[in-house]
């Protein structure tokens, strides 16, 4: 994708500051007493038909900015826009019916289908809900979308027990394609899959897109995959975006001491220079979202880190062009460019 | 790495061209069940006191279940009269018939409205937790400290005669059959609903939850269509076994002379003043005793099958 265009192209998500942060109750009265900020001011775009990667490691509230953009947990605070509407402030009613254009792919196969209900009314339940045809054409449409994602069209009185997990990934991929969404929040859809079977979902996942038109947030924290479905990525840490780009510009010029720890933890499938690889170990662990460190967030890992790090929460700014945008919050951040 | 495979020119298949499921889990426990023997042989047991209320009725006519024949009282089991009689000379082989009738139906129909009242009171507090979750499970724990014997005396004793008779199939209930199908159903309901709060409070952090969510299911929906489907094998299991406890409590209230008023018969208040004559017509309390006693056991049997049949966890296969 040029990144030229920029500029033209439409803004289907605009997400800006959004917070969620969840209490933390103790005693008899249930008094807060604290709050874990899993999502503490994200702000980012996205454009109609691209694919934003959202990469970090575990616990530094991906899966959650990506419920709570589709307001699946309530925001504390912030705006998410969606096709000019601000999801938040909507009535229950009106969120509702907005859903069917804003979609949800889950990580556990095992987990995200109902037990107890046969495939077909699994995949067709989008379509009852937001009452979409009549029973003849919702059987037809289930059977498009079964053999759309490589499915065999007569597995709709099946249960999913029957089925493995790449499988039923692929029976949750068409319940979030059938009606027709424009947007899908893919959470991590290919972690808890077979390496085999990663490539086949995600090839899908890249081919439905170009197929149907879709918009991906594709959340994970495998960075070749990342890199490999996304057009830009967002690199998070302990609830915040620190660093955000083109693809192959945060891929080869990475910007913030974190991301160049994350990127250098790749292996790269050449013995020769994989042997010379150096790797940044970080030290510590990720701090507690209880508490996070005053100032630079992750000033207390980062090697460069110095007392402006300490004291001033760097600011999220703009170090590539107006039509090529690099965004970065590291107070050293062009040290690095 | 397959690429999409496009719906290329599928043929078109009505619905019972559809392949059939090797197996729902419906069949898979009726599998697991045929393997527990106890529970067969209970079920079928259940089945054939079942056919004997409700098939008795062509032997014998309720008026003569009722009939008094004060000549023939306390009369051995004998060819006329195969239970013998009791003590205003009544059949009572015809009076466990129609009690049957009356126990079972009392049984079954309080069985369902502790069901529905434990569903609908777990399923709240489970699924909206909080506020509403403490001040539902507050008064389920409140309801169940009270015991149960003295809910079921008191409750009766101020219910009692106030329900007029009323006629369903064809048949006139007094009043107290109402009343005690209510005292019952209201005072079990407690341990329902703290099974059904327990699932639910699991079932509802699954991801195919958040899915329903997603796709913008009502909460409504989402209770019945999405978790009460998946908490069923606990609730059928509590309200099988609830049934043999609302026999029993049906024939504790009745034998206190509490229930179910005569000349309507229950096994039970049959039981009621035979105990003047343990020794002297054991026949009186033979047989609805033998009754009552079968029943429970049977039930209690096939709700340990539907248990193992049913419960994935409890699945020892």
């Amino acid at each position: 994708m040029s990144q030229a265009d920029n500029n033209k192209k439409e803004i289907l998500l605009h997400v800006k500051e959004l917070k969620k942060h969840f209490p933390i109750r103790r005693g008899v009265f249930q008094r807060q007493v604290g709050a874990v900020q899993a999502v503490d001011g994200i702000s980012f775009d996205i454009y109609k038909g691209e694919t934003l990667g959202l990469v970090g490691e575990s616990g530094c509230g991906k899966s959650t900015a990506g419920r709570t953009i589709l307001q699946l947990l309530k925001p504390t605070e912030g705006e998410v826009f969606f096709n000019g509407d601000d999801l938040v402030s909507l009535k229950r009613g009106e969120m509702r019916k907005r859903r069917r254009h804003m979609q949800m792919i889950f990580q556990d196969p095992y987990a995200s289908l109902n037990p107890r209900m046969q495939v077909g009314s699994i995949v067709s339940e989008p379509l009852n809900i937001h009452n979409i045809g009549n029973t003849a054409s919702r059987t037809e449409r289930v059977q498009e979308l079964l053999g759309l994602v490589g499915l065999n069209p007569y597995f709709v009185k099946r249960y999913p027990h029957e089925f493995s997990g790449g499988q039923r990934q692929r029976i949750g991929i068409a319940r979030a394609l059938a009606t027709n969404p424009s947007f899908i929040v893919a959470d991590e859809p290919i972690s808890a899959l077979d390496v085999s079977i990663q490539a086949q979902v995600v090839n899908l996942l890249d081919d439905l897109k170009a197929e149907l038109g879709l918009t991906y947030l594709f959340i994970a924290h495998d960075l070749s995959m990342v890199r490999y479905i996304s057009d830009r990525v967002a690199v998070m840490y302990l609830g915040r975006i620190v660093e955000m780009g083109e693809r192959d510009e945060v891929y080869d010029h990475p910007l913030h001491p974190y991301t160049q720890a994350l990127l250098s933890a790749i292996p790269i499938p050449d013995p020769d220079v994989e042997a010379t690889r150096k790797r940044i170990i970080l030290e510590g662990d990720v701090p507690s979202p209880v508490n996070p460190p005053a100032g630079c967030r992750f000033n207390p890992r980062c090697s460069y880190a110095t007392d402006i790090c300490r004291q001033e929460d760097p600011e999220f700014r703009n170090l590539g062009t107006d039509n090529r945008l690099h965004m970065v919050a590291c107070h050293h951040a062009e040290k690095f460019d | 790495m397959s690429a999409v495979e496009p719906p290329v020119s599928l043929p078109k298949i009505g619905p019972d061209d559809l392949e059939a499921p090797p197996l729902s889990p419906g069949q898979m426990a009726w599998r697991r069940f045929r393997r527990h023997k106890m529970a067969m042989v209970s079920a079928v047991i259940v089945i054939l006191l079942f056919l004997y209320s409700f098939a008795g009725m062509l032997a014998y006519s309720e008026a003569q279940a009722n009939a008094t024949e004060t000549g023939m009282r306390l009369q051995g089991p004998s060819r006329e009269h195969l239970f013998g009689t009791d003590t205003v000379g009544r059949d009572i082989m015809a009076r466990t018939i129609y009690g049957g009738q009356i126990s079972l139906f009392i049984a079954l129909t309080a069985v369902t409205l502790e069901t529905v009242i434990g569903i609908l009171v777990g399923a709240t507090a489970g699924y909206y937790g909080g506020k509403i979750d403490s001040i539902l499970m507050r008064f389920t724990e409140a309801v169940l400290i009270i015991p149960q014997l003295f809910l079921l005396i008191v409750m009766a004793k101020f219910f009692g005669g106030q329900v007029p008779d009323i006629h369903i199939f064809g048949r006139t209930f007094s009043g107290s059959v109402i009343t005690i199908i209510l005292i019952i159903g209201l005072t079990s309901w407690m341990y329902l609903a703290r099974i059904v709060r327990a699932e639910f409070l699991s079932l509802k952090e699954n991801e195919f939850i958040l899915a329903a969510k997603a796709v913008g299911t009502p909460h409504r929906e989402i209770i019945f269509k999405h978790i009460l489907p998946n908490s069923i094998a606990p609730i059928v299991v509590s309200a099988t076994l609830g049934v043999a406890n609302a026999i029993l409590a049906e024939a504790y209230i009745s034998f206190l002379g509490l229930g179910v008023q005569p000349p309507t018969a229950t096994w039970g208040n049959m039981l009621d003043g035979s105990y003047n004559y343990i020794e002297t017509a054991p026949w009186l309390w033979i047989f609805p005793g033998l009754l009552i006693l079968l029943t429970v056991l049977s039930i209690n049997f096939v709700g340990d099958g539907l248990r193992d049949a049913l419960d994935p966890r409890s699945r020892a296969i």
